[in-house]
């Protein structure tokens, strides 16, 4: 039987990342996808690589790590391979409190080394034409772009097939393999074609469902899900130049409420339609369509581009967030069950976050030096505040 | 003056004014409930009886008696509420919600129970050229015909499989078009297989043979195992190309035959409309056909609780059909909200009647099948998704090189579906091409994951931000007054603002 | 009693009740649109408001399904490029 260097758990964005930087690092690599790969929070994404919306700590560094590494892999597969586009991000300001407020972010933000560039109202227009009039100014971010995220994970994936890796879908794991001393060996699945799944290392990249998953092997890490709507509009010609959100985001996306939370966030895609966020709720797995959010996202949209009001939309979806209580995604090795590793808890920052979170994941297995120190994001660090 | 939310409600409310949805209207306001009638269109008729208003003679139609009764029933107590596009619907508290779209402004109507007769559209499958002005959906050629009174085009070739290919092409011919010919994929005399199902329907036999005589006194050639592979012209249509098939649809080789022609009416069967039974939750099935249908009981009820289901929205089988289950629909639509028995001959007369229309339709759809064998006549460059301008190749490349292993995996590598018409054109297509690379048919999951949408009409971001939860609401005519008016309320719109 | 719209500039007669496409193609047009990437001629292929393929720009609004909408005397009617959004384009 086959041992693997590495099996990763989820083929969605995080576990195609984890999967191909371990292939590329030479390692055997099975991925166990219990859908089709990419179906699950990746098919229901923007696509964003932001450094913008992170403030200064361990996300940002990640994020940084990150914006280089899918440049880099558009530089070396093609941009096309990703529909990745260096678009750049515009945040907005329609008040001067907030105006103020970004402008003190941005100081940060360039302490940081994000590339944060404070703009007036004229230089906003410039920057998109079709902004709203109410605009007084805001900061350009030419480093934030953006990709196609089940695309980019399907070729993530291909590129981990030609490497010699598996990618089994519709087979879902049921259970860990565990060695007398409590190590773990790899994975148990319902299917009756590959049963088992053997490897020295296990990630657990399973994204909402990763607390699951986690649980079967005895080392909870909490994740919840955090839902979200987006909109899409027709067709059109290119409309919004870059990324475009409101200042309002950055604090939602750090905020804990319980309730319904939204901000705006607008981009164009190389397709033509717009889409258009953003939601938060915590509602559990619940599926079901919210009249009463996609018109709070439509009627906020407009704030911003008001064109948008002759424009129609064509459909929405929605999606889960891993989302973690201190806001920091989960990945490294986990002290409780040797052998397995978590790369999960992205909320809303996943596709970003994907390639350094992926070249983590590798450089901790291989034990190469890793590009950052792993430490905030150890898999274990709920359980120390608990203690 | 806020009125109680069983007042400002109506008893039952049909979605679709074709045959079906005119049925259940009637009868469930004969039966004492207050209906509300929506349809998008200006007259009521759905497909099946679409006409051009006063100026129609019915001289095209057929069942135009029908038609007129019921129609006659609508100034009764029935709210007949056109150029109402419902583009989402979901339950609350006391029954139904119904969000639509009329001249432009949202309105909102409520109801206690619902039946859906949303209808078919033309089931189609892609080939070479199918993208030319001047190729149409048979449905496309009818509509033009008897809603409009306009010829699709000169010389017209009529193609696909089953039965409504000899209406259109008779339809043709007697409006003095010259019919090139009739080519069907599959073969007529599957029907002798099914003597039961004959014998229970004259009328659709006599229906049948007076087709046949039509072409025969036109002489309108009928061509049996033949379908349209190709069609080819610049910019617009010139020419099909012609193929006999085997009893799977491969393409015999040398067959291959040129056939000038500026218009081609093509159909493959019909498809349900199901956006709105599936954002009610209701469940849908795989039918004979191959197509998705929601599921119905007995009673026309659906699996969700006040919601009903009538004609070819629960399954592909023609306007009588549609007319008898529209009537078993709102009866037992009525007989829920209202207490009020339906007459228990007139249920047992329906419901046989509607066992012999559904058993012949069952007859046809298994003697008119859709065998695999038309992706042969695909290409690499065939336009797969008309909207997106999705081609075979890139469909093909998302299951072998990117790996999609269903239809929603399809759609998210290489869109199609991701267009206006949100896979309605292409996702019986779609579905059958990734299940033939599987070496497997399609599923109703397959068909479902295309077929799902919580938008089921393009609306604008204006409209849908100003709208809110408790109006601008349609009541019940009489909701504060002792008195029943006749009330019908037709928006000033001239055009289905997209 | 028939009416007449301009198409492209061109009168188009048109019977009550009749739609735009109808009318179009009863005047021998088959198309009035291009396609957003190929630039393809696309006119009326369903017929009944399905498919979007015969969206066409009227009085200045684009993307009316040319199939359903009804033709009113004095509509200007024009060939719809792409979107039909072009004026927003920056």
């Amino acid at each position: 039987m086959d041992l693997n260097d590495v099996v990763v758990i989820g083929g969605g964005v995080i576990g195609a990342a984890c999967a191909y930087y371990c292939a590329e690092a030479g390692l055997r690599v099975t991925v166990v996808e219990r859908g089709s790969p990419g179906g699950g929070t990746t098919s229901a994404c923007e696509g964003n690589i932001l450094l913008s919306d992170k403030e200064p700590g361990p996300e940002l560094e990640l994020a940084l790590l990150s914006s280089r590494l899918w440049s880099a892999l558009a530089d070396r597969r093609g941009a096309q391979a990703f529909e990745y586009q260096a678009k750049g991000g515009v945040v907005v300001a329609t008040t001067e409190a907030s105006a103020a407020g970004l402008a003190k972010l941005t100081v940060g933000q360039r302490a940081s080394g994000v590339d944060a560039v404070d703009v007036s109202a004229d230089e906003l227009r410039e920057l998109e034409p079709n902004i709203t009039s109410a605009a007084v100014g805001g900061a350009f971010y030419p480093q934030d772009s953006q990709v196609q995220p089940m695309l980019s994970t399907a070729r993530l994936l291909q590129l981990v097939r030609e490497k010699g890796g598996r990618v089994l879908s519709a087979t879902a794991v049921t259970g860990f393999l565990r060695g007398a001393d409590g190590a773990v060996l790899g994975v148990r699945t319902n299917s009756a074609a590959v049963p088992e799944v053997r490897g020295k290392c296990t990630v657990n990249a399973s994204g909402t469902w990763s607390g699951e998953i986690a649980e079967l092997a005895g080392a909870p890490i909490p994740i919840l899900p955090r839902k979200g709507f987006i909109l899409v509009t027709e067709p059109l010609p290119r409309v919004v130049r870059h990324k475009v959100y409101t200042a309002e985001y950055v604090a939602n996306v750090a905020s804990s409420d319980e309730g319904l939370e939204t901000s705006v966030v607008v981009e164009g895609t190389q397709a033509g339609t717009v889409l258009i966020g953003a939601s938060r709720e915590r509602v559990g797995f619940d599926r079901s369509f919210s009249l009463t959010v996609v018109r709070k996202l439509a009627a906020q949209a407009l704030g911003v581009f008001p064109f948008l009001e002759h424009v129609s939309l064509m459909r929405t979806y929605l999606g889960f967030r891993p989302y973690c209580p201190d806001h920091l995604p989960v990945i490294g090795p986990d002290p409780r069950a040797p052998g397995l590793f978590h790369a999960t808890g992205h909320e809303g920052a996943g596709i970003g976050l994907a390639t350094g979170t992926g070249t983590l994941i590798a450089q901790l297995i291989t034990g190469a030096t890793p590009d950052l120190d792993p430490a905030p994001f150890r898999p274990h660090r709920f359980e120390e505040v608990a203690a | 003056m806020p009125t109680s939310p069983a007042e400002s409600r109506y008893d039952v409310a049909v979605l679709g004014a074709g045959p079906a949805g005119l049925a259940a209207a009637v009868s469930a306001s004969q039966a004492g409930a207050r209906v509300a009638l929506l349809d998008s269109a200006a007259r009521p008729g759905g497909q099946y009886w679409r006409n051009r208003g006063d100026a129609d003679s019915g001289a095209l139609h057929h069942d135009w008696s029908t038609f007129r009764a019921l129609r006659g029933e609508l100034r009764g107590r029935i709210d007949h509420l056109a150029q109402h596009a419902v583009w989402h619907a979901e339950h609350d508290e006391h029954g139904l919600d119904l969000y639509a779209l009329c001249d432009g402004a949202e309105r909102i109507v409520r109801a206690a129970a619902l039946v859906l007769a949303t209808g078919a559209y033309d089931r189609q499958l892609p080939f070479p050229g199918w993208t030319l002005p001047g190729v149409f959906t048979a449905g496309a050629v009818q509509a033009l015909l008897k809603g409009h009174g306009v010829l699709a085009g000169r010389r017209i070739a009529v193609a696909g499989t089953g039965p409504f290919l000899l209406a259109v092409a008779a339809g043709l011919a007697q409006s003095g078009a010259d019919v090139v010919g009739v080519f069907e994929a599959g073969h007529p005399a599957e029907f002798a297989r099914f003597p039961g199902a004959l014998a229970r329907n004259p009328a659709k036999l006599t229906e049948g043979a007076r087709y046949l005589a039509t072409l025969a006194r036109h002489r309108i050639p009928y061509h049996p195992r033949t379908a349209v592979i190709a069609a080819h012209g610049d910019g617009e249509l010139n020419q099909i190309i012609t193929a006999t098939l085997t009893r799977e649809w491969q393409v015999v080789p040398g067959s291959e035959t040129p056939v000038d022609c500026d218009t081609l009416a093509v159909g493959y069967g019909f498809t349900p409309q199901l956006e709105i039974p599936l954002q009610l939750g209701c469940d849908t099935r795989l039918d004979v056909d191959g197509s998705l249908v929601a599921i119905a009981d007995s009673r026309q009820r659906s699996t969700r609780e006040r919601v009903y289901l009538a004609g070819e929205v629960c399954g592909v089988a023609g306007a009588a059909a549609s007319v008898v289950e529209g009537h078993l629909a709102g009866l037992a639509a009525a007989e829920d909200v209202l207490a009020a028995t339906p007459d228990p001959k007139q249920l047992r007369r329906l419901r046989r009647q509607r066992g012999s229309l559904r058993s012949f339709a069952h007859a046809m759809h298994t003697a008119f099948p859709v065998p695999a064998g038309w992706i042969g006549w695909v290409t690499p460059d065939t336009t797969v998704c008309r909207c997106e301008e999705v081609d075979a190749r890139t469909v093909e490349a998302a299951i072998d090189e990117l790996g999609a292993a269903d239809p929603r995996a399809v759609k998210l590598y290489a869109r199609p579906g991701m267009g206006l018409c949100q896979g309605r054109v292409c996702g019986y297509a779609t579905t059958c091409l990734l299940a033939a690379r599987e070496g497997r048919t399609p599923t109703a999951d397959d068909l479902r994951s295309l077929t799902a949408r919580p938008i089921a009409n393009p609306i604008k971001l204006g409209v849908i931000a100003a709208g809110q939860r408790t109006g601008p609401q349609t009541k019940p005519a009489g909701a504060n007054s002792t008195e029943l008016k006749n009330y019908s309320v037709q928006c000033h719109m001239r055009h289905v603002i997209l | 009693m028939s009416a007449e719209f301009r198409f492209d500039g061109e009168p188009v007669s048109v019977e009550p009740g009749q739609s735009i496409g109808a009318a179009l193609i009863a005047g021998g047009r088959r198309s009035w649109r291009t396609t957003r990437h190929g630039g393809a001629p696309r006119g009326v292929f369903c017929g009944i408001g399905i498919c979007f393929d015969c969206l066409v720009t009227v009085n200045g609004e684009p993307n009316q399904r040319a199939c359903l909408a009804e033709a009113v005397a004095g509509d200007v009617v024009t060939t719809q490029e792409g979107s039909g959004h072009a004026d927003l384009a920056c």
